[in-house]
């Protein structure tokens, strides 16, 4: 283990966190045999919502400087619980996309990449993220010769052998309301609620930023949330492309400008949102739940272009997007 | 598809040493041969050789001399490289120049469910790269489990005037830009199909840039592209290209759109649905009435897929091809079995059915008892965890191998069976060709018996004869593999998970399987012993994979050492220049035969030995 001391010296907590790893994944194990209650999982599903929220994290293509800011978001003890929430989604590290990208998709869904992304040894984390990578598989090599005639402990990385597109199959259908009824009675052993509990996550991009983000609207139940979530989202982002914009010369920490204002009209940007049938709509004029049901992506434009789209919104047309273009 | 392999890897080295009577004694290839006497013969030797097409039959005829070596290598105009690493671009296009297909393989398949690094390799840009040079009348490009770049579409666009056909599988790394080139400057194109292949979202609208006139377009598959298109685009696309026969939509295309596509185009033979739902969710009454006639203009429908976000009421619809379907793919339908019945009741034809479990025992009663001519059924698990009660047992199990007494390929993901059960489908279903089997509860018993599940796969090799890919799963011991390794004399690939007992369950598979050339292990308590076991066989096999095992860096080297053609492979948890995890255990042993050795793109996970 000599070589992990170098490296914990600049990244304590890659250490600390195995110990940790190995103990949520027994926790999270409502897959043991022994008789876990399902409902101190259930219990703790609304935790994982919201640090699903918080992990919302974009696509791939995002580079490390960025990383920052979700780090800086994971704060504390929140860290225990985001690992609950990447074991919960997924049973593996890693993210619902699955596979390995050249990009470092799979590292933001770390809470350790978080973490180590805040700290200076950038180029090295990607490594770290990689052999963090496989030390749940070495938990289960441990059990491994002592239960043959156990049944399951901990869940381990790539079994059951599903490839990552045809998991959270009960999310896809039940973000139709219409489905989610017919699911109850399909598996009436399950509770409802954890099949929706899966996350539907949207891409979301912002004009002038061009990383795009992904949230998880099931973490939301209201436009304001939303709102507030693209506004955390973004506004580190926004700051830091004003920054290299400004060609690095000026002060490092630029002043973050929250984002205000997306839903009426009335700040700099303002939301939309593609529904699946294509079509580009005010995001705010239909119910949320019906909202839910037919985003396909969010974006977040500057209000002075709205004009320029060709919008569609619900039942105040004009009105919505005068007041869009104050 | 084949998972032949021809074995010229090895031979390859062989057959160089190899002088022909008459020819100059050069052992490269490169050498331009100077005019012989039986230059003749040669020229009717290619000419006959051209009919040849089997692998096998190809790299036999290599073998017999350095004339039939030559002729063979002009006459290859279908290339496959079952392991993109055991043989060079280079090495590749000099011996075969005038290769009009190329089918590569990159990726073990374990890499697909997250057990190796993002950048472990197969990287398709060394490839194309040669080919761009090598093969200008280059037609179609077959890849799977390769890393492929937008870079390297562009690079296909451009340097393949005659490009005709593009299927990337479970291929990665690339996105809508690389698309849109393809689709833009391929004029040729026939064939464009992503299957299961993670594509990135680059914003760019890949469907408009087909070109605007008249396409040669017969295929179009990309279900598995996770971003909107432009469906008027699509639209348009469908409408002027007459020749298209397959087409398979992404789950951002409701049934209104599937609709207005299906009627420019009844003469689909395959559809995958798209999201088979309306925008919203919501039905909307007399609709449903339309749906149905759109698919039964499309009277020449045999191969149905997609339902992605399958609204049930809206399932009638597909009644009236129901009955000329040969496969039908309901593996993202999350369905019961009271929604499955009126569908799969018209079914009699079909020949191929993957569903996910929620259809239940019953619902694969409902198959058996109409699906006769069923060849190969998969069954999926809508919830993947291992310690749920699981809505499909051994009584599904049971009625298929009842009532479908042809079927070849068998898939199915459970949370218990009995021994009882597959002994019966070894003897009810002689024609397996494939058996794969995953319990998902690890180490799982018999349910009824609590005894290993050793009988019921030794029955499945034992009474199937033709069997040639196995997995096994459950409570297993060193017996299983035995029996496996007496009686599986064709068995060609092996996945073994969470099984056995001791070393000697590797020795029987390495001693007693012949045919065997891809084995992947994983989690199994197999060492280094039973790994130098398989010295005599491993030039002969594709690739071994043991992850989680009891396998060591020694234990490794000396296989190395061992044979020298064989690149091994590992990864530790650990630091890899890290000096005292000699003897340590290695997480990861991927070890293949090569003809290049130790290639260069390797990350810093991965050691060498």
């Amino acid at each position: 283990m000599g070589g992990s001391t170098r490296r914990e010296e600049i990244c304590p907590q890659l250490l600390d966190l195995i110990p940790k790893n190995r103990e949520w994944l027994m926790r999270r194990d409502n897959n043991s045999s022994t008789s876990k209650d399902e409902r101190s999982s259930h219990g703790s599903s609304s935790d994982e919502k919201k640090l699903e929220l918080r992990l919302g994290l974009g696509p791939p293509g995002e580079n490390w400087p960025l990383k920052n800011d979700s780090g800086r978001e994971i704060g504390g003890d929140e860290d225990q619980k985001s690992l609950l929430s990447l074991g919960y989604r997924n049973q593996t590290p890693w993210p619902s996309s699955g596979k390995f990208q050249g990009k470092t998709t799979s590292f933001l869904h770390l809470p350790v990449a978080a973490k180590e992304a805040s700290q200076p040894c950038c180029p090295q984390v990607q490594k770290n993220a990689e052999k963090k990578a496989f030390s749940p598989a070495t938990n289960t090599a441990v059990p491994n010769s002592s239960s043959q005639k156990r049944t399951a402990p901990a869940p381990v990385v790539g079994w059951p052998p599903i490839r990552s597109f045809r998991k959270n199959l009960a999310s896809s259908s039940s973000s139709k309301p219409a489905t989610t009824e017919s699911q109850n009675d399909k598996i009436p052993r399950d509770k409802p609620v954890e099949t929706s509990g899966k996350g539907l996550f949207v891409k979301i991009n912002m004009d002038g930023v061009p990383i795009g983000r992904k949230v998880d609207l099931k973490a939301y139940d209201s436009y304001q949330k939303l709102s507030s979530a693209v506004d955390e989202l973004f506004r580190g982002l926004l700051a830091a492309q004003r920054d290299s914009s400004a060609g690095g010369i000026q002060i490092k920490q630029e002043e973050e400008k929250a984002i205000t204002g997306l839903l009426d009209g009335s700040g700099e940007y303002t939301l939309v949102y593609e529904d699946n049938e294509g079509d580009r709509m005010l995001v705010g004029d239909v119910p949320w739940q019906m909202f839910v049901s037919t985003v396909k992506r969010l974006r977040v434009l500057k209000s002075s272009e709205l004009s320029a789209l060709s919008l569609v919104s619900g039942k105040q047309d004009r009105m919505a997007l005068d007041s869009s273009l104050k | 598809m084949s998972e032949d392999d021809d074995r010229s890897p090895p031979s390859d080295a062989a057959a160089t040493g190899i002088t022909a009577s008459g020819s100059g004694g050069s052992t490269s290839v490169e050498l331009f041969p100077a005019p012989y006497p039986d230059q003749v013969l040669e020229n009717v030797l290619e000419n006959v050789l051209c009919f040849l097409t089997s692998r096998r039959d190809r790299s036999a005829a290599s073998l017999v001399c350095k004339s039939w070596y030559r002729a063979e290598a002009l006459t290859r105009s279908e290339l496959f490289i079952g392991n993109c690493y055991a043989v060079s671009p280079r090495r590749t296009t000099a011996r075969f120049t005038r290769v009009r297909s190329v089918s590569i393989k990159g990726k073990p398949r374990f890499a697909d469910f997250n057990l190796m690094p993002h950048n472990w390799g197969a990287h398709f840009a060394p490839w194309v790269v040669a080919m761009a040079k090598a093969y200008p009348w280059l037609e179609k490009i077959y890849l799977k489990r390769m890393s492929v770049t937008d870079e390297d579409l562009v690079l296909i666009a451009e340097s393949f005037p005659n490009f005709k056909e593009l299927v990337l599988v479970c291929c990665d790394g690339f996105g809508t830009t690389g698309l849109a080139v393809v689709a833009n400057k391929c004029r040729q194109l026939r064939v464009l199909d992503l299957i299961e292949s993670e594509v990135m979202d680059e914003d760019v609208d890949w469907i408009a840039c087909f070109p605007g006139s008249h396409t040669c377009l017969e295929s179009l598959i990309f279900d598995c592209v996770d971003c909107l298109v432009n469906f008027e685009a699509l639209e348009r696309l469908v409408v002027r290209s007459p020749s298209l026969k397959k087409l398979r939509l992404n789950r951002y295309v409701s049934i209104g759109q599937l609709y207005r596509l299906m009627i420019r185009a009844p003469q689909l033979t395959h559809l995958g649905t798209g999201s088979f739902s309306t925008s919203d969710g919501m039905i909307q009454g007399e609709q449903e009435a339309d749906y149905a006639s759109a698919f039964a203009a499309c009277k020449s429908l045999t191969c149905l897929s997609g339902f992605r976000e399958t609204l049930p009421e809206l399932l009638p619809a597909i009644y009236p091809v129901c009955a000329n379907l040969t496969s039908l793919n309901f593996s993202y339908a999350n369905i019961n079995a009271e929604q499955l019945k009126p569908v799969i009741c018209h079914c009699h034809k079909l020949q191929t059915f993957w569903a996910l479990d929620s259809i239940c025992d019953e619902g694969l009663q409902a198959v058996a008892a109409t699906c006769k001519e069923l060849r190969e059924l998969r069954v999926f698990p809508v919830d993947a965890r291992e310690d749920i009660e699981g809505p499909v047992s051994e009584v599904g199990l049971q009625a298929i191998s009842e009532g479908c007494r042809k079927l070849q390929s068998i898939l199915y993901f459970c949370q218990r069976m009995t021994n009882a059960v597959v002994i019966a489908m070894s003897k009810n279903c002689p024609d397996l060709v494939v058996f794969r089997l995953c319990i998902m509860g690890r180490h799982r018993p018999d349910h009824l018996t609590g005894q290993p599940m050793d009988e019921g796969f030794g029955a499945i090799v034992m009474n199937c004869k033709k069997l040639t890919r196995l997995a096994v799963s459950g409570l297993l011991t060193d017996r299983a593999f035995s029996y496996i390794g007496q009686y599986g004399k064709l068995v060609r690939t092996l996945s073994v998970a969470f099984a056995g007992d001791s070393d000697n369950g590797l020795k029987y598979m390495l001693e007693g399987c012949p045919k065997l050339q891809k084995l992947e292990i994983r989690d199994s308590p197999f060492g280094d012993v039973a790994l130098h076991s398989g010295l005599h066989h491993y030039y002969n096999m594709r690739f071994l994979w043991m992850s989680s095992c009891k396998l060591t860096h020694q234990g490794c080297r000396e296989v190395a050492r061992a044979l020298p053609r064989l690149v091994v492979e590992v990864m530790t948890r650990n630091e890899v220049d890290e000096e005292d995890i000699v003897d340590d255990e290695i997480e990861i042993l991927y070890m293949y035969r090569s003809l290049e050795g130790p290639r260069d793109d390797v990350p810093k996970i991965v050691q060498i030995l």
